[in-house]
């Protein structure tokens, strides 16, 4: 039996797919996984939170939407490698918070542009009629501007998520990630390419996944859009 | 501790890593990295350009193939630009710069494919009309009429290719791939006590040459743009996003 068990683990090949290595380290694919969803998630709320309120800021106050835009548009065209590069020194080499920060930086910009643009084509008569209604300020934003404006942020959001999904990965020059730590440390250990191949689809089914989530929960809370399709 | 003692802080540490002119000239110093750098970036733009402007020009044309469009936008954006870096290599192409240059030139060819692809579909039905009255083929209308009118286009998809495949290449480091990128993980190499002047030092000298490149570009893209089209080129970019988010 165990000459069996040998034999099965004979094969020399270094092979793009292979089961034998999925099922042997099952649980470093899961922890991987596991720490990539994590750092996805996480930075992707901080991110929202950080830019639709920005967004709202810039929406109101139409001479700080320059500066907001200019500033994560520059926040945005510095390479994430840079931005976790001006972090780590501060924050530390071997602390995830350096990799959260830098993909916070980065998604920003999509968030607050998508947001805006939402916040922006509220159409004029709406907001009128809303004044005429009597809702204050902070009332009109939160019970007509915001939920019209939901299919810009949910945009932001998607395109947010699936470029922290993949951004992730920079994370394990510093061991922190999540699947890229397998891309990465297959990549140093002689080339193994079915770990490499396995981050790889597992990084892309994931954004893809997550994708397909929000874009069911942006369906799913903006009802009286789904009236237009048919 | 010893961090007291090595150095008071990151900063102070970047600016004597930059003042030390071995740090430029050195085998493997600033010049050669930003050498390898400006040279993997403009042949992944370069072959990004091949690619994607002829099959986005034609399918704006023929006024088919948006979904596709779409599909290749979306999906690259979900793949890990570690990922291509670290399986090119192990196909047939081998060890050394074209398969960085490669996986680069994926990630360039989305705006620009884009862009050509609105570029073209963007000008007026009325006028592509007029074109086909006055007698000239398909060919024609798109070298003639469509292909100018998208320059604006044309050049608003290309500056954002080339920003992000100069933001991209830094990422060539975790292959071994050279570029700037290299300066930066040589210090995570040595650890933040020792590194951390020097990955800090890397990340300006990055974060400088993309925004460099975005001024630069921005000002080109200006030059290019005729006046009378100028309104609309600054319109590009926000519909390119537009087509890579729906």
């Amino acid at each position: 039996m165990s000459f069996h068990l040998l034999a099965d683990r004979a094969d020399p090949g270094n092979p793009w797919f292979s089961g034998q290595y999925v099922r042997d380290n099952w649980s470093t694919i899961v922890a991987a996984l596991t720490e990539h969803i994590t750092l996805t998630v996480q930075a992707v709320l901080i991110a929202t939170l950080l830019a639709v309120p920005l967004a709202v800021v810039a929406y109101w106050f139409r001479s700080l939407t320059g500066p907001i835009l200019a500033l994560t548009g520059v926040l945005y065209t510095i390479p994430s490698l840079a931005l976790l590069a001006f972090v780590a020194p501060y924050v530390g080499a071997t602390n995830p918070a350096s990799v959260l920060i830098a993909l916070v930086l980065y998604a920003l910009l999509l968030v607050v542009r998508n947001s805006l643009a939402g916040l922006s084509q509220v159409p004029a008569t709406t907001i009128e009629a809303a004044d005429g209604m009597g809702y204050g300020r902070f009332g009109r934003l939160l019970r007509i501007e915001l939920p019209l404006a939901l299919p810009g942020i949910m945009t932001g959001l998607r395109l947010a998520t699936v470029s922290t999904v993949a951004l992730v990965t920079i994370g394990s020059l510093i061991g922190y990630g999540g699947l890229g730590d397998l891309i990465f440390s297959g990549f140093r250990n002689n080339f193994y390419k079915a770990q490499i191949l396995t981050g790889t689809l597992l990084s892309v089914a994931l954004a893809l996944l997550l994708d397909l989530l929000l874009a069911g929960a942006g369906r799913l809370l903006t009802p009286w859009a789904r009236r237009v399709a048919p | 501790m010893s961090r007291r003692t090595v150095a008071a802080n990151p900063v102070e540490q970047a600016v004597t890593w930059l003042n030390d002119p071995l740090n430029w000239t050195n085998p493997g110093g600033v010049l050669e990295r930003l050498g390898e750098h400006l040279t993997i970036s403009a042949a992944a733009v370069a072959v990004g350009c091949l690619v994607a402007w002829p099959v986005g020009l034609w399918l704006g044309h023929t006024g088919r193939g948006g979904g596709l469009v779409v599909l290749v936008s979306n999906l690259t954006l979900a793949v890990p630009t570690i990922a291509l870096l670290s399986i090119l290599p192990l196909t047939f192409l081998g060890f050394g710069k074209p398969p960085v240059i490669l996986a680069l030139a994926v990630f360039a060819v989305p705006p620009l494919l884009a862009n050509a692809f609105t570029g073209i579909r963007q000008v007026d039905p009325q006028v592509r009309e007029a074109a086909r009255g006055m007698g000239l083929s398909g060919w024609q209308v798109l070298r003639r009429v469509e292909l100018p009118l998208a320059v604006p286009y044309l050049a608003a998809g290309f500056r954002t290719a080339a920003v992000q495949v100069v933001a991209t290449a830094a990422l060539a480091a975790f292959v071994n791939g050279g570029g700037l990128g290299q300066i930066i993980s040589a210090g995570f190499g040595l650890g933040i006590s020792i590194g951390g002047g020097q990955i800090l030092a890397g990340g300006l000298l990055v974060a400088t040459l993309a925004l460099i490149t975005e001024g630069l570009l921005a000002v080109l893209e200006r030059a290019f743009t005729p006046r009378p089209l100028r309104r609309t080129g600054r319109r590009a970019d926000e519909q390119a996003s537009a087509v890579g988010s729906s």
